[in-house]
């Protein structure tokens, strides 16, 4: 055995044998279900985000493999046109609103945050708790919309098609905007949470590049949120009262909506994948044992991505019948929202150099990302580039786009560190076997879903297509096995987290060997995070040479 | 461009993980390297250059795309749920195929009748929103004979992936003879037989078959001189009157069991037209 056990290794494996004996946050937090609904412990809250998140995602996973089911071949397979609609529908609507705008914010961000700043909670542990119970209300409408006769808008709402259709777009709106206020909370409180509760020493230049990329989230869910809830407003009233802002007979404009509309869902864009990015800036560092290369310019291109977002919501408009001169401005614009984009990349690349790599799940996931997001932000350059766009825009390239950052990045990132705190979370170690055999299938199934839906785009397959031309079965049958493929490997990712619950193996509070001060309490933490508060001496990913 | 980008990151990220695989646990961590400033300048600046000269590119094309040559021959396009239909100065009307001179400029003036449609002909690289109360423009220079798909891009509702087309480019010499008998439609047919080209060329087969099953309406099959249930529990004879008042205003007598969702045809048939579908549908027994 080469290098020697220091003493952190030790106190590890102390760790693992009294881990159960001390207090942790799941057994003495007060029992029962009761306890766990009325708690206002950020972990708690974080489980029951983690839990609902789930749901959410399986519900909406599960419309998508029914998708790709009717796809598989044209004509109508076993739906009909219009149960298509409201499918891709709630696929879209709950994907974006119920699972991944909270996901790695108000699920791993609650956890994770206040214990790498070294906090005993978030600032405001009530409205913490409520913007959860907020979120199941709205869920709760989203839920009835779906037995009332789902909407078959998409989940853009797009006038005057969503205030004529007779499905029930008004119960999806209210669902959407109530939970546009749960994001807000979550937003509110992390940035007080930031600002106000960080452990003696722990400064700015030292926050973990996590709680970077959460504070810049957090900014951009209090500031572009209430867009999203004076539109759906403005639509639901519409609809009701036949107001006539967006209606052209009246002398509105539907444009106008979709100027609205985007001005919020462009920066949501970076609600989504900011927190992802944070993810893989701790997943890199960790597993490489290496520090961050450009600490600085990593944590500044989560503000500059979260600034240039609000600037950049014409280019989904490029065809609308705005005017060419904003087409033009807007294009200029979204050039440079990818340049700190690829500042991470780069920065991510160059922390490898050197390091001492580990290829745990979580470093795989991480290199999945780099992978997969670099794929979905190069595609992006051609959707930004004006003539480009022309051809592209509402096709499939479009979809396989935003799912290759979607998808492969923030959820990729998300299972990422879902594998990293995995252990601290719960105290417990996984299967790394099936980890492993899980993120291959992954890996495989999301490429081939999506690569091909690059190839259908530019062959001119349109989305939202319940139907299509016999030219496209080839790759559109490809798709679909793939999306299976992507099904299996999350229902074993499903299973083994479950399992490891019961059986894992103690994890001991440090498994990973990280900086970071999450890893310095025990697993599961104790009810109030840190026994003594911890005091910060270096930065976050110093990590002792020897 | 992309794809050196691509395979660099890859390539690098790969390399590096093989390379520097923690081989022991706890072996001894190499020394931070130094970290030069001028490298992440570098990677700053190339590639801002880079998307510059991208979107120069972009706009340049976009432009071109854009403004609309002097001359152009112009057709009207017409989106509504679910099909197009195509307005020529010369008085010639059809639905879903439009025709059009190989090696000329094309300007299309496009407006839609209800909700917001897309035009987009993959072939020609254009793609453009058809919005109501609006004109939108378009334009294109086929320089193929051949038949092209015409999609709707921006999602309508039930029979959005139905909403397609055809873009026919044929020959200067074929499309004045095609202008010529298309604009004078009718002559020298009987009505039945000027109704059957109705129903095609007027898209009238999206929604009603002819062989008795039903689609998005009822079928046209049999129902002359037959009473029919409606959806307010009346029934009403299907006669001459009945049948125009169904083309001008589809939603005052549905049909029990169908949707209210047919568009109206008022202004895109004339009276002559009207006769003879109507002729047309007393011969389907």
């Amino acid at each position: 055995m080469e290098g020697k056990v220091d003493s952190l290794d030790v106190m590890n494996r102390m760790d693992e044998m009294d881990s159960r004996a001390r207090p942790n946050y799941i057994e003495d937090g007060g029992k029962g279900l009761l306890s766990w609904l009325t708690t206002l412990d950020h972990k708690r809250i974080g489980v029951l985000y983690l839990i609902s998140i789930s749901i959410a995602f399986f519900l909406g996973g599960l419309f998508a493999l029914l998708i790709r089911l009717e796809l598989w071949r044209p004509g109508g397979q076993f739906m009909s046109s219009d149960v298509y609609n409201q499918m891709f529908t709630l696929h879209g609507a709950i994907m974006i609103f119920l699972f991944i705008i909270p996901s790695i914010p108000a699920a791993l961000g609650n956890f994770i945050m206040p214990l790498q700043i070294g906090a005993k909670d978030v600032a405001f542990p009530r409205l913490n708790l409520a913007s959860w119970y907020v979120y199941i209300f709205g869920a709760c409408f989203a839920v009835y919309s779906m037995v009332s006769g789902a909407a078959d808008t998409g989940w853009t709402f797009y006038t005057p098609y969503s205030t004529e259709t007779n499905t029930s777009v008004i119960s999806m709106t209210l669902g959407a905007f109530i939970l546009g206020f749960s994001s807000i909370f979550t937003g509110l409180n992390f940035i007080v949470t930031i600002h106000k509760m960080r452990a003696p020493g722990m400064t700015w230049g030292r926050l973990p590049l996590f709680v970077w990329a959460i504070y810049a989230t957090a900014l951009i869910q209090v500031l572009a949120t209430p867009v999203l809830g004076i539109t759906l407003l403005l639509l639901v009233l519409e609809r009701a009262f036949g107001m006539g802002i967006f209606d052209p007979k009246m002398g509105g404009d539907p444009v106008l909506f979709q100027h609205f509309f985007w001005f919020y869902s462009h920066p949501a864009v970076y609600i989504m994948i900011l927190p992802g990015m944070g993810i893989i800036s701790e997943l890199i560092t960790a597993y490489s044992k290496r520090n961050i290369f450009g600490y600085n310019s990593v944590a500044a291109s989560s503000l500059g991505i979260a600034l240039l977002g609000f600037l950049v919501w014409g280019h989904h408009m490029f065809i609308s019948g705005q005017s060419e001169l904003s087409s033009a401005v807007f294009s200029f614009l979204t050039f440079f929202v990818g340049i700190p984009s690829a500042v991470k990349v780069f920065n991510w690349t160059a922390t490898l150099y050197k390091g001492s790599i580990r290829l745990e799940a979580g470093m795989l996931y991480a290199l999945a990302f780099l992978f997969l997001f670099s794929i979905g932000g190069l595609t992006g350059i051609f959707l930004g580039t004006l003539s480009a766009d022309v051809h592209l825009h509402d096709t499939y390239f479009v979809v396989a786009h935003f799912h290759y950052v979607m998808m492969g990045g923030t959820v990729i990132a998300l299972l990422g560190g879902i594998h990293y705190w995995w252990p601290k979370m719960f105290g417990r170690m996984y299967s790394r076997f099936w980890a492993v055999i899980a993120w291959l299938l992954v890996f495989v199934g999301f490429n081939l879903t999506f690569f091909t839906q690059f190839i259908l785009g530019t062959r001119g397959m349109p989305r939202r297509y319940f139907d299509y031309l016999p030219q496209f079965t080839r790759l559109h049958g490809f798709s679909s096995v793939g999306a299976f493929i992507l099904g299996a490997g999350l229902t074993i990712i499903a299973v083994y987290l479950v399992a490891s619950l019961w059986k894992g193996k103690p994890a001991g509070d440090n498994p990973w060997g990280a900086e970071t001060l999450e890893w310095k309490t025990s697993s599961p933490p104790h009810p109030h995070n840190f026994t003594q508060t911890p005091v910060v001496q270096g930065g976050p990913y110093e990590f002792k040479r020897g | 461009m992309s794809l050196f980008f691509f395979v660099l990151i890859v390539a690098l990220a790969t390399y590096f993980t093989l390379r520097y695989r923690r081989r022991v646990e706890g072996e001894a961590l190499r020394p931070a390297p130094h970290h030069p400033l001028w490298l992440e300048v570098t990677w700053v600046v190339i590639p801002t250059l880079l998307v510059l000269v991208i979107f120069v590119w972009g706009f340049r094309g976009y432009l071109r795309l854009s403004i609309v040559p002097a001359e152009a021959y112009e057709v009207k396009v017409n989106g509504q749920k679910w099909f197009w239909s195509f307005d020529y100065a010369e008085g010639a009307a059809v639905v879903n195929e439009m025709v059009v001179p190989v090696g000329r400029n094309v300007k299309l003036l496009l407006s839609s009748k209800d909700v917001i449609h897309s035009f987009f002909v993959p072939a020609f690289r254009i793609k453009k929103d058809v919005l109501p109360n609006r004109y939108s423009i378009a334009w294109f220079h086929a320089t193929q004979v051949g038949e092209y798909d015409l999609y709707c891009t921006e999602y309508c509702g039930s029979k959005h992936s139905a909403m397609l087309g055809k873009v026919k480019v044929v020959g200067e010499r074929e499309f004045a003879d095609w202008l010529d008998a298309a604009s004078s439609a009718g002559e020298g047919m009987t009505p039945e037989e000027y109704g059957a080209k109705l129903y095609q060329s007027k898209a009238c087969y999206t929604c009603h078959s002819l062989d008795g099953s039903p689609g998005n309406g009822p079928t046209f099959k049999g129902i002359f001189g037959h009473d029919v249930k409606l959806a307010d529990g009346r029934s009403v004879m299907v006669d001459e009157n009945y049948i125009r008042e169904s083309i001008l205003t589809p939603t005052a007598k549905v049909v029990a069991g169908f949707q209210p969702i047919m568009p109206t045809y008022q202004g895109l048939l004339k009276d002559r037209e009207i006769d003879a579908l109507v002729a047309f549908l007393k011969g389907l027994k």
